[in-house]
């Protein structure tokens, strides 16, 4: 056996042993295995890091897992550039988690359920990226939803937690629906499901058509959106994106890591490994770039207006993710991982600083009722600040780099790349000026809690801040491996994607990337200005604007009314058909009526059965006696013809 | 042999009316005395028959067939009054209307 089976059997192995002995024997001391086997994964995939860096691409099978006539599946592992620096984001981000959730999760009765769960989804995140086929991909991808549901609904004794999990479970079906069929396609027009013999062979489907409802649909077109379907799905884009700010009822680290930094991110991950089919087809890129960038900016509006800390910060990540897509779309595929990769630290920090914060105030959500929070805990503020300094877009840390690279190559893209590179450059002024609203309304000014909260708040725990910490070097650090060519660095990152991703040919002068560069930067510190002064300088402001557009406003806070929308012309009709239909008729009728019928079908025969025997010796006589006269009768009528 | 022999069709006439009064006394009697009394009545309406067409035919087989039913009259006899006299010992009943246990 080799090192790199080790990568997910370690985490595999602690959710096995957790989830066996946690209850009666490890009980407390679950963290411990969970914690050494991601430690372990992590330092492993450092080392293929390592090697994938000196040139070496890994791909091999382990054994083959299903064998079916011309149909061969294995279970292999491709550790490529952009699987090593999957493997880099999820094991660390993992880490940091494992040992933030030792504080976080301390004392709660789901204890070694919650680490046991974590293994196991770690295990599945790394199966989907280092999977060298497509079912294997597909098996990480349904298991990374089905962890993502037990972990939403981790408090399942609480109702809106069990109702986001379902939530979560069942929108992902619509996605994982359309992904399904682009699998089966993927392997009836070409025959295989690994990834080799996919890319080798894409290229003969191009130019076929398929007739479907009596119209010609381009055949790579039709694979690249149904596989994009599950990627919107799992990465919420709009139109389902709805799952992703419910989730936030599980616990905290829980969004950081699934629904933040790596789950989430499948989507992206998803589209970029099969950059050869969507690069075969301009329709379906643009559909990538404009559902990213419309979710981008749709997702920045709300979280505008929103109150629930998580929940901005949940909207921050779809907005975040439609940035990723806006990138794949305009075949910057590269920079959409480069900010896959950066905004897993900031947006994990950013979650696990909320996650600090909901600690002090004793699970309060709603920032409006924080304030001053900075002198209280100062390592959360700071940590907090770096992240969403980052996220905003200021020149020098992680997020500005890989922010950068996206708007300047979709500036570089054509009309389309012009569109979401306008909606993309909006969006970072929203983005920076959301961010700061939660700084200045939950960590500056006066507190405006209860007194019991005050008298409550702390920082918290060792084991919960340096996770807060080490994230935050990698908010501020990470996106140093990206630094343009504008402005004087080498852009490794870009370079080092280039074999598997391809690297858009940019021609423009410097000149013009610095405007474009510009142009962001001002956007960000605008957006932190207008924060400053309506959240810190004039809070009456923002007071007056919600009673001026009341229209706008409400829209917002009731996040476009998608899920009422939803309600209405899914949940309703669905609910109207399973309780008149299939519970009254199809059910209440039809099978009970065939479960209960044929039972007292044959009861009733039988009560008219039994009066036969009338206990009357007489009477068995008499018939016995009239049996054989009509025998007797019978055959001579017969022998006399 | 010679002189006025009683034809067939008078031992088979002879036959069926005691064979009919066995069933009919079977039928209509309750005293389980009577019922196997009947029931003997029919065996022997047919033995009569048998000897009279074994006569008849001359093939000794019907009468070597008469044989066989008396002796399985007899052992019927034997058991059926034993299981009446244990019937009578538990329930002190003789007729078939006292006895309806297996009344469905």
């Amino acid at each position: 056996m080799d090192k790199y089976v080790l990568i997910p059997l370690l985490p595999l192995t602690a959710f096995v042993i957790n989830i066996i002995f946690g209850k009666w024997i490890i009980k407390e001391k679950a963290h411990w295995i969970a914690i050494l086997a991601v430690l372990g994964s992590f330092a492993i995939a450092v080392s293929a890091f390592l090697e994938v860096l000196s040139g070496k691409v890994i791909n091999y099978d382990v054994y083959n897992w299903i064998v079916s006539g011309n149909f061969k599946v294995t279970v292999g592992f491709l550790i490529d550039q952009l699987t090593a620096i999957m493997l880099i984001v999820v094991t660390s981000v993992s880490l940091l988690v494992h040992i933030y959730s030792v504080g976080y999760m301390h004392g709660d009765g789901g204890y070694y359920r919650f680490f046991a769960y974590l293994s196991l989804f770690t295990f599945s995140m790394l199966m989907l990226v280092m999977g060298n086929n497509l079912l294997q991909l597909y098996f990480g991808w349904e298991a990374v939803g089905l962890c993502s549901y037990f972990l939403i609904g981790f408090w399942y004794e609480k109702k809106s937690a069990a109702d986001a999990g379902k939530k979560a479970f069942i929108v992902n079906r619509f996605g994982d629906f359309g992904f399904g069929i682009g699998v089966i396609m993927i392997f009836l027009m070409l025959g295989s499901l690994h990834y080799t013999e996919i890319f080798g062979k894409i290229g003969t489907l191009q130019g076929q058509a398929i007739n479907i409802l009596g119209y010609n649909v381009d055949l790579i077109t039709l694979i690249a959106l149904l596989l994009f379907c599950g990627a919107v799905g799992k990465s919420a884009q709009i139109p389902l994106h709805v799952w992703l700010p419910d989730a936030m009822e599980g616990p905290t680290p829980v969004s950081a890591l699934i629904h933040a930094a790596t789950m989430v991110t499948a989507g992206v991950f998803m589209v970029a490994r099969f950059n050869p089919i969507f690069n075969l087809s301009e329709t379906a890129m643009n559909v990538v770039a404009l559902t990213g960038a419309i979710t981008s900016l749709f997702a920045a509006t709300i979280a505008l207006v929103q109150n629930d800390i998580k929940r901005i910060v949940a909207y921050s990540t779809v907005s975040q993710l439609g940035y990723m897509f806006l990138a794949c779309g305009v075949g910057a595929y590269g920079a959409g991982i480069f900010h896959l990769y950066t905004h897993a630290y900031f947006k994990a920090l950013l979650f696990l600083g909320a996650g600090s914060v909901m600690h002090a105030m004793a699970g309060e959500l709603d920032i409006q009722k924080m304030g001053g929070l900075k002198k209280y805990m100062p390592v959360t503020y700071w940590t907090f600040l770096i992240a969403s300094l980052s996220i905003a877009g200021i020149p020098g840390l992680a997020g500005f780099f890989s922010k950068d690279e996206i708007l300047w190559l979709a500036y570089n893209h054509g009309t389309v790349g012009k569109i979401v590179w306008a909606m993309g450059t909006a969006v970072a002024a929203l983005t920076a000026f959301y961010s700061f609203r939660i700084i200045f309304l939950a960590f500056h000014g006066t507190f405006r809690g209860t007194h019991e909260q005050e008298h409550h708040l702390h920082e918290s725990p060792k084991a919960m801040t340096m996770p807060l910490m080490i994230l935050a070097v990698g908010a501020v650090a990470a996106g140093w491996v990206g630094i343009p060519a504008a402005l004087g660095g080498s852009n490794a990152i870009a370079h080092f994607f280039e074999p598997v991703l391809g690297h858009p040919h940019v021609t423009a002068a410097h000149e013009e990337e610095y405007m474009v560069m510009g142009i962001s930067i001002a956007a960000a510190i605008g957006g932190i200005f207008v924060s400053w002064i309506f959240y810190s300088l004039k809070p009456e402001i923002p007071k007056n604007l919600a009673v001026k557009f009341k229209s706008i406003y409400t829209t917002l806070w009731n996040k476009y009314y998608v899920d009422e929308l939803y309600d209405f012309i899914i949940v309703r009709p669905v609910k109207w058909t399973a309780t008149n239909i299939l519970v009254a008729v199809t059910d209440g009728k039809i099978i009970e009526g065939i479960v209960n019928g044929v039972p007292a079908a044959i009861r009733n025969f039988g009560e008219r059965l039994r009066k036969l025997q009338t206990g009357y010796l007489q009477h068995y006589a008499l018939s016995m006696a009239l049996g054989v006269f009509v025998i007797l009768t019978l055959v001579l009528i017969a022998k006399g013809r | 042999m010679g002189g006025a022999m009683v034809p067939l069709e008078w031992y088979i006439g002879l036959s069926a009316v005691i064979f009919i009064i066995g069933v009919a006394g079977f039928m209509i009697r309750k005293n389980i005395i009577i019922m196997l009394m009947s029931i003997e009545l029919m065996l022997n309406a047919v033995n009569i028959s048998l000897v009279a067409f074994s006569h008849y035919l001359q093939d000794l087989r019907g009468q070597v067939m008469v044989f066989f039913i008396i002796t399985v009259a007899a052992a019927e006899a034997a058991i059926g009054l034993a299981i009446l006299v244990s019937l009578f010992k538990n329930k002190a009943a003789v007729h078939t209307d006292e006895i309806i246990e297996m009344k469905g």
